[in-house]
């Protein structure tokens, strides 16, 4: 489970030996946008070294790669998969038909390095319109897939729209990309917060995104790794009362009422999945001890 | 691997070192400049030296003018600058 998703360019020698400090549920190895296009090369050789020598344990290891239709795009799969990073990002993902084709290149590299099917997964970046117009298809196209990631810059710019801190232009692609997700039983994250010093702005839309149903949110700057993950942490009064809400429930069937009610709102089953994943999460993070 | 042309790798950036490699008739040439020569230089200059030779590169000048760079950061910098003095690409 990822609160957060810290991008860290490629061909950063200094901020790829210091990914891991700030505290980010996932690392986002990046050698797309990040790195210029006569430095992939390099990027690639930095990103794979940083791997095997620091391992960055504790964190989800995602690498983004270059879009199909680059000359980059082969390449980074070749020497991305024998890394095993948890997920490869693959970018600009407009349909299903995107998908299998970088599952076939991932599984011809494991294959090739020996690995396991499947070894790695696949977070795909929509960040067109026709990637959010095949959200739903595209998170069922294969089992690589683990979750969606919205990307509203590009988005914004297919759009034609403004790109505006409140993101009312953004306000579709995020309905739909969760809904999608969702349906499709897996994880989805939202787009980063670009204002490096709006902390108060960083706030708000993180708890909007946690708000809409997505699983995190990623970073640009470690400066927003800390209020992402608070955002995205339950509080101890949503602990509580989700505590509260499971020992009604239990005490409700020890006596065998069919049903409850908690400061005089009734208990039903969505209320009880919400605290059950509450709970859940709390026990993730360390917040709380038992079983999942 | 020969190498072919001159070529350049890395950054002047803190934990990061610049390496410029250029043809040579004869042998390996390495120079090291290093905010920590004195703890390190050998070190450096060493991890520079097998990654060539892993390329089979014999005849090269290597300069690194390196600013903290751990060994990975060195390797993957120095061989990115022979492949691309070698004209391989990858």
């Amino acid at each position: 489970m990822m609160r957060s998703m810290l991008f860290v360019p490629g061909n950063s020698a200094g901020m790829l030996l210091n990914a891991d400090v700030h505290g980010a549920d996932g690392l986002i190895l990046d050698l797309e946008d990040a790195v210029a296009p006569g430095e992939k090369d390099a990027a690639r050789r930095l990103v794979q070294g940083a791997v095997q020598t620091l391992g960055f344990p504790g964190a989800t290891l995602i690498i983004r790669i270059n879009p199909l239709g680059t000359p980059y795009v082969e390449e980074d799969i070749a020497r991305m998969v024998p890394l095993k990073p948890h997920l490869l990002m693959p970018t600009k993902v407009a349909s299903a038909e995107d998908v299998t084709a970088i599952s076939t290149l991932v599984a011809q590299a494991e294959q090739k390095t020996g690995l396991p099917q499947n070894t790695v997964g696949l977070i795909p970046l929509l960040e067109t319109a026709q990637g959010i117009e095949h959200a739903l298809e595209i998170a069922r196209s294969d089992p690589r897939v683990k979750a969606l990631f919205l990307g509203a810059e590009d988005l914004s710019s297919d759009l034609q729209a403004v790109r505006s801190k409140e993101g009312a232009e953004i306000a579709y692609a995020r309905g739909r990309i969760v809904m999608a997700a969702r349906a499709a039983g897996i994880d989805v994250y939202d787009t980063p917060f670009t204002d490096v010093n709006d902390d108060d702005g960083l706030q708000q839309d993180a708890a909007l995104a946690r708000a809409l149903g997505f699983t995190g949110k990623a970073a640009i700057s470690p400066r927003h790794v800390a209020g992402i993950n608070a955002a995205f942490t339950p509080s101890p009064g949503e602990i509580s009362y989700a505590r509260e809400v499971l020992a009604v429930i239990e005490e409700g069937e020890r006596l065998g009422k069919g049903a409850v009610s908690l400061r005089g709102k009734m208990i039903d089953k969505p209320i009880v999945d919400r605290a059950r994943k509450v709970l859940q999460t709390a026990v993730l993070l360390g917040l709380e001890r038992g079983a999942l | 691997m020969k190498i072919v042309r001159e070529a350049i790798a890395g950054t002047l950036e803190s934990n990061d070192v610049f390496v410029r490699v250029s043809p040579a008739d004869k042998g390996l040439n390495i120079q090291v400049q290093s905010i920590v020569l004195g703890q390190f230089g050998a070190q450096i200059e060493q991890a520079a030296r097998q990654t060539a030779q892993m390329l089979g590169v014999q005849n090269a000048v290597l300069s690194l003018d390196d600013r903290g760079a751990i060994d990975c950061t060195i390797r993957a910098r120095v061989e990115t600058a022979l492949l691309r003095g070698a004209e391989v690409q990858a």
